[in-house]
């Protein structure tokens, strides 16, 4: 199935991983089991956001990101900087600073993200306006929040706002912009630092397009320590560089949570941070029980961006920095030193044309098989099992709950007698040894965590 | 499949339990997005009118393949006049259950607009039995 086809940028490594079950504890959506004593994803379910890394002991599990080297397959290097990577360095590197020492690690363009934010906001708003029949709206600003209601909140996917994210439009606005001063577009790579799995996933796989504009992505924190580092060494001698004027103080704080709530006006909207928060508002939508709710800002990180795994530092610190650089440059929009209205905006026809993405599809990961009759038997299967297990989710069966494990049964990715309370109650009947029965811990634990009990016996 | 629930009078914090459950389960058999929400909106009605205007009651879901029939059982008042309730915007809601934003005299009137079938029984001072049924 190819359309089932979702590139995760969360993996976990094997030879790291302890087994020590934080991750599959964790995980909002229980994409995650035990096998051989490593954590295993099951890819339909993960929607990349990022709750297994930070919980994570031994660092196994890992973002993959593209090599550093790639920028030079091109002959222009655009970074698109998101305004919380500046967030993220201490008071007194400037906004100057950063620009500077990133061009020197090889970009020839430095753009924000953020560029985009009103355009964007616009565009959404609009999209809003003329669709109330869709109401609630709600935002695809956070990727795992689009996963999340493909997989899990399917009936909820046409409520989503078909429209491309700030980081795309951002893209095709310097794309344009360098093509119109006569850059062959071949020779023009668009490089985004990205701060959490969501949007390395997003990037590479764009949900609703066939392909992505974005030609690499550079982890956060990876970027993080490499200006950091070159900072430190150059001290006070860089060379100094214009920090550009394209990002407005709106586009600053868009990425925070509430940033795109603030930039419309309904009566009843919501904007909510963390994806557990996020789920169980969902439950309630879904079912209707929240009365003309117009608008939801939704972001699986506490605090939006800030809080995404790869930015470095205390995100209420990154938060608060944004906020201040935002409060400066709304002062000098204040005071007419600059202006709300960016360069961007001589695009704004262009982007405005090509904003819409297609259709964002349903992908269910509840379903248990296309076949009614057949999901009906795995139904009825799971109820019984459900019936014969402890429910003390204690996962030593490699599954998150006794509930999952039902479900892993019925679908033949498990077994009954993987639960531990169920082989004592073997045993006691002499249907299983105590051989058997560590055999089966060994499938699921891994000889490692077995071998006293074998050399023991 | 047989499932039940029990809804606790003045409970409106727990109001949900049951058509949550009911969606679970019908996500799970890939049901229609449409049909879900439906019966799902129907049954939560049919709760909160347990929990608000009865002294609670007992939810019996029966499901096969081909539809999902849900019976609101309650032990409560009953309603005198069932042509007059079905009207939309009829309420005898007490000012405390307006307060929790109930109360609008849409329960009835939804619950009739999204089920395939609909039969209330009732008897004053006895109770009401809610019978609904969604085609798949
Ligand atoms: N289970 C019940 N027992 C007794 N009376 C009921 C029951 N269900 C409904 N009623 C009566 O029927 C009326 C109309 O019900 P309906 O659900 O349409 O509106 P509501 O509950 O008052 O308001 P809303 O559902 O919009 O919050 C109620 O006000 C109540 O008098
Ligand atoms: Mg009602």
């Amino acid at each position: 199935m190819s359309e089932s086809y979702f590139y995760h940028a969360l993996k976990i490594n094997p030879d790291i991983c302890i087994g020590c079950t934080r991750c599959m504890r964790n995980c909002p959506t229980q994409a995650i089991r035990v096998r051989d004593g490593r954590a295993t994803i099951y890819e339909n379910k993960c929607v990349d956001c990022g709750e297994c890394y930070k919980v994570c002991p031994s660092g196994a599990v890992f973002v993959a990101e593209d090599d550093f080297e790639s920028i030079y397959n091109f002959k222009y290097r655009v970074v698109l900087m998101p305004s919380v990577f500046m967030g993220q360095f201490p008071e007194d590197i400037s906004a100057s600073q950063i620009y500077s020492v990133i061009t020197q690690l090889g970009f020839t363009h430095v753009m924000e993200v953020e560029t985009s934010a009103l355009i964007y906001s616009g565009i959404v708003n609009y999209y809003i306006s003329q669709n109330e029949d869709k109401k609630p709206l709600i935002s695809t600003y956070c990727p795992a929040i689009v996963r999340l209601i493909q997989v899990k909140f399917p009936s909820l996917v046409d409520n989503l706002i078909p429209i491309k994210a700030p980081v795309d439009l951002t893209a095709m606005y310097v794309r344009k912009k360098l093509t119109d001063d006569g850059i062959n577009p071949k020779d023009i790579g668009l490089f985004y630092i990205t701060p959490c799995a969501a949007k390395i996933a997003a990037a590479k796989t764009p949900v609703g397009e066939d392909e992505s504009i974005i030609d690499g992505v550079l982890n956060m924190d990876t970027m993080y320590n490499m200006v950091l580092k070159k900072i430190k060494q150059e001290g006070s001698n860089y060379k100094k560089k214009q920090s550009a004027n394209d990002v407005s103080s709106d586009g600053i704080i868009l990425t925070l949570t509430n940033g795109e709530k603030r930039l419309t006006n309904f009566k009843k909207s919501f904007a909510i941070d963390e994806i557990s928060n996020v789920m169980e508002f969902l439950e309630k939508v879904e079912n209707d029980e929240i009365e003309d709710l117009e608008f939801l800002e939704l972001r699986a990180c506490d605090q939006g961006c800030p809080g995404g795994i790869l930015t470095c530092g205390n995100r209420f610190l990154i938060k608060d920095r944004m906020m201040q650089r935002a409060k400066k440059w709304a002062e000098r929009e204040r005071n007419g030193v600059s202006s709300r209205k960016k360069e961007i905006f001589s695009q704004d026809e262009y982007l405005i044309a090509n904003s819409q993405v297609g259709k964002i599809l349903p992908r269910s990961m509840m379903k248990l098989d296309e076949d009614i009759n057949i999901a009906f038997q795995k139904l009825t299967t799971i109820k019984e099992i459900e019936r014969k297990l402890p429910h003390t989710d204690c996962n030593v069966c490699g599954a998150p709950s006794c509930g999952a494990l039902a479900e892993d049964i019925a679908c033949n990715n498990a077994s009954l007698s993987d639960c531990v309370f169920v082989q004592r109650n073997l045993e006691v009947r002499n249907s299983l040894n105590i051989e058997e029965s560590i055999e089966i811990m060994k499938k699921i634990w891994g000889e490692e965590k077995l071998k006293e009990f074998i050399l023991n016996k | 499949m047989h499932t039940e629930f029990v809804v606790v009078e003045g409970d409106f914090a727990n109001a949900g339990k049951a058509s949550s459950d009911i969606k679970k389960t019908l996500k799970q058999l890939n049901i229609d997005n449409g049909k879900i929400k439906k019966i799902v909106v129907a049954v939560y009605e049919a709760e909160v009118n347990a929990i608000a205007h009865a002294y609670g009651g007992n939810i019996y879901v029966d499901l096969d393949s081909e539809k999902i029939s849900v019976v609101i059982k309650d032990k409560g008042p009953g309603i005198p006049d069932i042509d007059l309730a079905m009207q939309k915007g009829y309420s005898t809601a007490s000012p405390k259950v307006r307060e929790m934003g109930f109360g609008a005299g849409m329960g009835l009137p939804n619950i009739k607009n999204n089920v395939d079938f609909l039969d209330i029984k009732t008897q004053v001072g006895v109770g009401t039995e809610i019978t609904m049924v969604v085609n798949f």
